[in-house]
């Protein structure tokens, strides 16, 4: 059976790569530790299993302290100049879209097949993860599709994605740190007291005052943060689960999404969110550094509303 | 009795945010702190977390499509999704700026966010369009107006993403949803968690983009 190690197989291995990689490139001045970070990346996703938890819990600090402390660095490995590319662009038009789509299309028509069809039937994948297998499977249909169509140099895949990666840095790992927070905020009863506090505010069996509530409090918390990933473990563990769905029956795959979404109306209104709405208004060269923010408030106030409703209406039919 | 000293860890995550701190730093102390203050001792906590990072390991992998996207910029993606912003030229602010939004709402849904963005795309064809646009149909455009032009221009291109993105299934913020649930025991299809994205990005496509066509009209009334 096709289970998820594979796919951190492969992950893993292109993690090492780049650590590989970035140990060769005298070029930035901090390879060593973009190799550290990388290759514990790697070590995770190859061995993680092997290691024990407490292993893995210090190969987690190890990874913080190297971005923590400012041990990891942007590196520019070769690439194409801008000419190259424009006229790369003129040349090949709109069909350079085409490799990229073949990436969700293999992962949505691979899942419609193996639920819809007898296939599913063989018991070849593992259960509720086809998606990402079949997402593994395009990415590698499509790098096939490229390299017959174009015929890069046989390191470019890595080193475009190594250059793209570094680019992006310690957030890429971000996500599954906050998930790995959230787990520790359940096991330690956080959930719990935050649902005990708020079911003695709002008048128990009021369904939609707790949604309102989880998705104003997925929004402040974002403003406050300035990141709608940070604030869902605990939104989750404070409302959304113990109330919404544990409580009220609420469908977790609507309080989940829309939930986080009621989240990213926060980041459009908080400068907390520094990438996205101070960075554009220095871009673009704005007198008022809070001129993105006051553009998007209008549009993210009634999107807010929107989303607390979605919630009550979907999630409790 | 209960114990409420585990909210300092919430406590911590804001303050660590606030303040501007590295967020894997703040991350990690708030767990260490969160699960010392539930009665673990410290082995127990690293171990707690060692675990909780492996069972999330799933994360990672959407980080495997760069190769692909790295590819295609390699031969010129970005220039060529610039080319097909320049495509939207003959329309007024409002309605250019409408385009903009659903190209992004929908490139970021099939997972190309990386074509777009405020260095990419918005600062060097985006903005300067939507002010071309002002100027030719208004004439010359106050300092205010070009402020606010600049703005919106900006300001789209966050809603388009915001509202686009979680379309995509192997998005980071899908499978941090479905990670945090299944830690509560409701193991969902990352497919499930995407389709409830849908309503929400139409919402967004419409809000936002009748509050470019009022812009529109806003420009109109400025006009000399």
């Amino acid at each position: 059976m096709i289970t998820l190690h594979w796919l951190y197989a492969l992950a893993g291995a292109m993690f090492a790569a780049f650590a590989f990689l970035s140990a060769l490139d005298r070029s930035n001045p901090k390879h060593f530790g973009n190799a550290a970070f990388w290759g514990l990346m790697a070590l995770s996703l190859l061995a993680g299993d092997l290691i024990g938890d407490f292993g893995n819990g210090l190969l987690v600090l190890g990874l913080a302290g190297l971005a923590g402390f400012g041990f990891i660095g942007r590196s520019h490995p070769p690439t194409t100049s801008e000419e190259e590319r424009e006229a790369w662009s003129q040349r090949l038009g709109n069909t350079l879209f085409l490799p990229a789509l073949i990436i969700p299309i293999t992962a949505l028509v691979g899942t419609l097949l193996y639920n819809y069809t007898p296939l599913g039937g063989y018991g070849w994948i593992e259960a509720k993860r086809e998606t990402y297998v079949f997402l593994g499977l395009g990415v590698l249909l499509a790098l096939a599709t490229i390299f017959i169509w174009l015929k890069p140099p046989p390191l470019a895949p890595l080193q475009e994605s190594r250059r793209l990666i570094d680019a992006i840095g310690w957030a890429a790992v971000l996500p599954q740190m906050l998930a790995a927070l959230g787990v520790l905020f359940a096991a330690a009863g956080v959930g719990t007291v935050i649902g005990e506090v708020t079911q003695a505010i709002i008048p128990k069996g009021n369904v939609f005052a707790t949604v309102a509530v989880f998705g104003l409090g997925m929004a402040m918390f974002t403003i406050i943060m300035g990141n709608a990933f940070a604030a869902f473990p605990v939104m989750a563990a404070a409302i959304g689960v113990p109330l919404l769905i544990q409580g009220y029956g609420g469908n977790p795959a609507v309080v989940g999404a829309v939930g986080m979404l009621a989240g990213f109306c926060g980041t459009l209104m908080t400068p907390m969110a520094a990438n996205f709405n101070l960075v554009p208004a220095a871009l673009l060269e704005l007198k008022d550094q809070y001129g993105v923010i006051r553009a998007q408030v209008a549009t993210a106030l009634p999107l807010l509303v929107v989303n607390i409703l979605i919630i009550y209406l979907a999630a409790f039919r | 009795m209960t114990n409420y000293w585990p909210l300092l860890g919430i406590a911590l995550v804001v303050v660590g945010f606030a303040l501007r701190m590295n967020p894997m730093l703040v991350v990690s102390a708030s767990a260490i702190v969160t699960g010392l203050l539930g009665g673990m001792d410290l082995v127990q906590v690293i171990s707690t977390f060692g675990k909780a990072f492996n069972d999330n390991r799933i994360i990672a992998i959407v980080w495997i499509v760069l190769p692909v996207i790295g590819l295609l910029e390699r031969h010129g993606l970005q220039q060529r999704a610039a080319a097909l912003i320049r495509g939207f030229k003959n329309a007024t602010t409002g309605r250019l700026l409408i385009l903009y939004l659903l190209y992004r709402q929908l490139t970021a849904a099939i997972g190309l966010h990386s074509t777009a963005g405020h260095p990419q795309t918005v600062r060097p064809l985006v903005a300067p369009m939507a002010l071309a646009a002002a100027e030719k149909q208004h004439g010359e455009l106050d300092e205010d107006t070009t402020e606010t032009v600049k703005a919106y221009a900006a300001a789209t291109d966050n809603v388009g993403l915001f509202f686009g993105e979680d379309i995509f299934f192997a998005i980071g913020s899908i499978v941090l949803i479905q990670q945090t649930l299944v830690t509560y025991g409701y193991n969902l299809a990352p497919l499930e968690l995407a389709v409830w994205a849908i309503p929400s990005a139409v919402c967004a496509f419409l809000i936002h983009g009748l509050r470019l066509l009022l812009l529109d009209r806003r420009l109109a009334r400025r006009a000399p």
